[in-house]
């Protein structure tokens, strides 16, 4: 059997190498000129979503959803690119000899996948994604396609993660619990930790939350967004026992440094999808594992590139092995495309700028 | 069962005693008989049915799963139960509102273009029914439940719940009652059946529960001391009443929390070989000797051994039943079969328990043989003869002598040991002295001060006060311990690791080494981790050290400068040594801690593993009979 017989639906089209091939700087489309999330300066890039490893500084043109321009504004200044084109979800641009859509990737505020099209053929990249509710963004959007590229940070069976709002609970039984105490979550910046400060609010939680000074810039744009929050202080300055029954957001970095000193003997949390597994949670000495992920679990990888409809899975960053094996198993063709530089964000995260005397 | 299981994992979190000691308590307040008594005999360690095995699990996870995703899973995850418990997929139902090939139900409102694309999808999709998650149903139609939890979202994973949310027949899940009773009878052959309802009916947490409990293997660090201490804050009692009456109690202990609770009178104890709670001793400082007068004191040999209560008493019908507990109250009787005959005589002794060889004690090293063993041999039995060393009675047949002032209970003790007349049971000399200069030097050489041929087992002396009762817990001023000196290296710091709770933000856990040949030279070999030793201010500072002189970091763990001339020298205190093929450096230490921080020495002054070597030769030729 040779392997062209599986490709009929492509005859009418092109191969989809021939549209999106992986390069060192990224995902790299020659008919389009244009790279998806390049690593490296390119020329023309078009951006999933504002999460420092795919969203980075020094390309000539970005084109990407409003928010995500901004983010990247936030982040690397004013001149963060030479030019910008700002695009809406549902909105379609041709670019050189493909059309370019964006859908909503339900991963953080401004994530999109980016449906590239070149005569019949349609590959979606789909950047960091989830299909669980999120009441801080845009729900993922299904875009059926004959490619799809998925990611794989949570390519394994044991990753499910159950309701959020169930964790934000344990969180909340956990203050009940020990009023004495100052409960520190860790949770990135950018997209979880807004998450699980409006999870609180609908919980029920109505004191003041306190942030740590890398949390702030981007959770005030949350709010600019319209994203109502409820009242929320920063950490810096106030006295040791008056965080007592308090929650504090960090980034992951803070919560196991000296910074944690300032708290009445802190219970350290730690919302992630990592936290599913005992040992990634006791090895970074975290006392109160909320299982809370902004990327898909294996049940939602899987559900989802059925329903695509996809007829070939290209995998990308993270547990690719398995989530390969899976596709195989189910009579698709896939394969794991080796893209350097994408991470995990919550693993990448470097400590920002400020947060040292935050 | 899902409540019990989300307590334990919490436990397995929290490093704090007392708070430990708060989630114990309120899980007991909030969860009713007999389910909280249930977790009170799992965490006490009270449970008893047989364990299923390993295969038994992993049958059951073939059966479900891909075998490639299982081992993919496994390696990552590292630990069975965990595994099985977080890939157990949900059973297949195939019933009418299956998607498989049948018309699909009306798109949800709820996704506006996104879902109608999904639909459409249906026609391209539907002729592949292979494509279910693993036992999971086809995920091809988006929920009209999207926006409920994580993962509700447009693809309709498990339709036959999120569709018909009302009508699925899951049964609830099992509670920890019925889990427990329902161990305790079961047939070998229908455990696995039941083990995979459990597992469909339970959530992830309680699936790693259920299936710790079930291979045996609950390790929470949690003692049962530290249980019961939980169960008695329910009613403000001191744990030293729930030791008291705990022996006469069974699992779901409901006059225990009936009484905790004041709707009933206190249970009584009816075990007639109770355990009585123990009383300890505070380390003496050169400085307390001052205020102390050598009169009011009786000294003793403080052995190297293993502190253990012996107790016989009689039940309703006249018979006479042994047991030997440890100080935290367990029941080792076990362990110690050979000891039982000796124990004849109504009483609760409190001494050592030791390995004599012809008349010899043996050294700490020797006695290991004998613990934490599932069989107890003969061979073993007759290799490593255990034998009890008395040094106090708390009771004498009915009478309970722990008011008494010790004096006199020392010789209620030594008549009682004269009538018992047992040679596996004898009394600990008193050290005989007039001042502490005559105990300073007794202490610094015990053979020729009574001790004789059991010298290497003494480990120091022991002192009680003439006139003091038997106090549970470790009162003020009663009994001291004054430790010989322990064995003291110079060694390098190697390696820092975060601690854990209060210290999760200080470097306080240290792998240390010492000096060997290597092939390019002298090398460091590691000898040893410590966490503890020193002072507050210490820490302090080798955190600074830490911080500054890391060479490469993984994960939690930091390389710290070591070579000869840059680096951290500490002095590490440690009680013993024994060899250890597990270590690159083949010996592991008793008991290590860092005594001293010597910032004025060197690295490479600090000492070789040539020392360590031939300290164990001295104790390891005691082992090999
Ligand atoms: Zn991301």
């Amino acid at each position: 059997m040779t392997r062209s017989d599986g490709n009929a639906a492509y005859i009418a089209g092109m191969r989809p190498q021939d549209i999106l091939l992986p390069a060192a700087a990224g995902l790299c489309c020659k008919p389009g000129g244009f790279h998806i999330d390049p690593v490296r300066p390119v020329e023309r890039a078009v951006i999933t979503h504002g999460h420092s490893d795919h969203a980075r500084a020094g390309h000539g043109a970005v084109l990407a959803t409003q928010e995500t321009l901004d983010m990247m504004r936030l982040r690397y200044g004013e001149n963060f690119a030479g030019s910008t084109q700002a695009i809406r979800y549902g909105e379609e641009i041709r670019l050189g000899d493909v059309r370019v859509k964006f859908h909503p990737a339900g991963h953080v505020l401004g994530s999109a996948q980016i449906a590239v099209t070149c005569k019949e053929t349609c590959i979606v990249a789909s950047g960091d994604y989830k299909d669980a509710s999120d009441p801080t963004c845009t729900p993922f959007e299904l875009v059926p396609c004959d490619v799809f590229i998925t990611e794989a940070t949570f390519g394994l069976p044991v990753f499910r993660h159950g309701d959020a709002a169930d964790e934000v609970r344990k969180l909340l039984a956990s203050v009940a619990l020990f009023p004495e105490r100052a409960h520190l979550v860790g949770a990135y910046s950018l997209g979880k930790a807004q998450r699980v400060i409006k999870l609180l609010r609908q919980a029920g939680y109505d004191a003041p939350i306190y942030l740590h000074g890398a949390m702030e810039t981007i959770t005030h744009y949350y709010q600019s967004r319209g994203i109502e929050l409820g009242e929320l202080r920063p950490v810096k300055g106030v006295k040791k026992a008056a965080l007592a029954g308090t929650i504090t957001l960090a980034p992951p970095s803070a919560t196991s440094d000296l910074w944690t000193r300032r708290f009445p003997d802190p219970v350290t949390a730690f919302a992630s999808g990592w936290m599913r597994v005992r040992a990634r949670a006791r090895q970074r000495g975290v006392e109160l594992p909320l299982v809370i992920s902004d990327h898909a679990d294996w049940d939602g990888l899987t559900a989802t590139i059925g329903a695509t409809g996809a007829g070939e899975i290209w995998v990308t960053h993270g547990q690719e092995d398995a989530l390969v094996h899976w596709c195989r198993s189910k009579g698709l063709k896939a394969q794991p495309l080796d893209l350097v530089g994408y991470g995990d964000e919550e693993e990448s995260e470097t400590p920002v700028q400020g947060e040292a005397e935050a | 069962m899902n409540r019990f299981a989300e307590l334990l994992d919490r436990l397995a979190y929290e490093p704090g005693r007392n708070n430990k000691l708060r989630l114990i308590t309120g899980y007991f307040r909030e969860v009713g008989d007999p389910d909280r008594g249930y977790a009170l005999a799992a965490l006490t360690g009270a449970l008893s049915f047989k364990h299923a095995k390993p295969a038994l699990i992993r049958d059951l996870i073939a059966s479900r799963t891909d075998e490639v995703l299982f081992g993919l899973s496994y390696d990552y995850v590292g630990d069975l139960s965990e595994t099985v418990a977080l890939m157990w997929p949900k059973r297949v139902v195939y019933d009418n509102q299956s998607l498989l090939g049948h018309p699909s139900p009306p798109p949800s409102p709820a996704r506006g273009e996104g879902a109608q694309r999904g639909a459409a999808q249906q026609t391209r999709f539907k002729t592949d029914s292979s494509l279910a998650s693993d036992g999971r149903t086809s995920p091809t139609v988006p929920s009209p439940l999207a926006g409920e939890g994580q993962g509700g979202g447009h693809s309709g994973r498990d339709p036959n719940e999120s569709i018909h949310p009302s009508n699925h027949n899951n049964p609830p899940p099992p509670t920890l009652t019925e889990v427990v009773t329902t161990l305790r009878t079961l047939g070998k052959t229908e455990l696995p059946k039941q083990l995979e309802r459990w597992l469909d009916e339970l959530d992830e947490t309680g699936r790693w529960a259920l299936l710790k409990l079930v291979t045996g293997a609950l390790r929470i660090g949690i003692s049962a001391r530290l249980a019961k201490t939980a169960a008695a804050a329910l009613g403000d009692k001191d744990p030293h009443e729930v030791e008291l009456i705990w022996p006469g109690l069974i699992p779901p202990y409901l006059d225990l929390f009936a009484w905790l609770e004041g709707r009933a009178d206190k249970p009584v104890n009816r075990d007639p070989a109770p355990f009585r709670p123990v009383m300890l001793a505070h380390a003496i400082e050169d400085a307390d000797f001052a205020a102390l007068d050598p009169a009011d004191y009786i000294a003793e040999w403080k052995w190297d051994g293993i502190r253990v209560q012996a107790v016989a008493g009689r039940d309703e019908r006249g018979h006479v039943t042994a047991r030997l507990y440890s100080r935290t109250g367990e029941d080792i009787t076990g362990s110690f079969p050979d000891l039982v005959p000796s124990l004849r005589l109504p009483g609760a002794i409190d001494g050592e328990l030791l390995i004599l060889r012809e008349g010899r004690v043996q050294s700490f090293n020797v006695l290991q043989q004998r613990l934490n063993r599932k069989v107890v041999s003969p061979k073993l039995i007759k290799e490593f003869p255990i034998h009890l060393r008395a040094y106090d009675l708390l009771g004498d047949d009915e009478n309970d002598l722990r008011e008494l002032p010790f004096a006199e209970r020392r010789e209620r003790l030594e008549s009682f040991i004269k009538k018992l007349d047992d040679p596996r049971i004898d009394l600990s000399p008193t050290v005989p002295f007039a001042s502490w200069e005559a105990l300073t030097a007794a202490r610094a050489d015990p053979a020729s001060a009574g001790a004789g041929e059991d010298a290497d087992a003494v480990e120091g002396v022991m002192l009680k006060r003439r006139d003091a009762p038997y106090l549970p817990g470790r009162p003020k001023g009663q009994w001291w311990k004054w430790k010989r000196d322990p064995h003291i290296i110079d060694a390098v710091l190697m390696y820092a690791q975060r601690g854990h709770g209060k210290r999760s933000s200080y470097y306080s856990d240290y792998t240390f080494g010492v000096w060997t040949a290597g092939e390019g030279g002298d090398e460091l070999v590691p000898v040893g981790k410590a966490y503890f030793g020193f002072t507050d201010e210490e820490l302090l500072q080798i955190d600074r050290f830490v911080r500054r002189n890391t060479t490469e970091k993984f994960g939690p763990v930091r390389h710290v400068v070591h070579e000869g001339d840059k680096g951290l020298v500490l002095e590490v205190a440690f009680e013993g040594l024994q060899r250890s093929p597990r270590h690159k450096s083949g010996v592991a230490m008793r008991f290590p801690r860092i005594s001293r921080l010597r910032w004025d020495k060197p690295p490479k002054e600090a000492d070789r593993l040539e020392t360590l070597e031939r300290m164990l030769k001295a104790e390891a030729a005691e082992i090999e009979v």
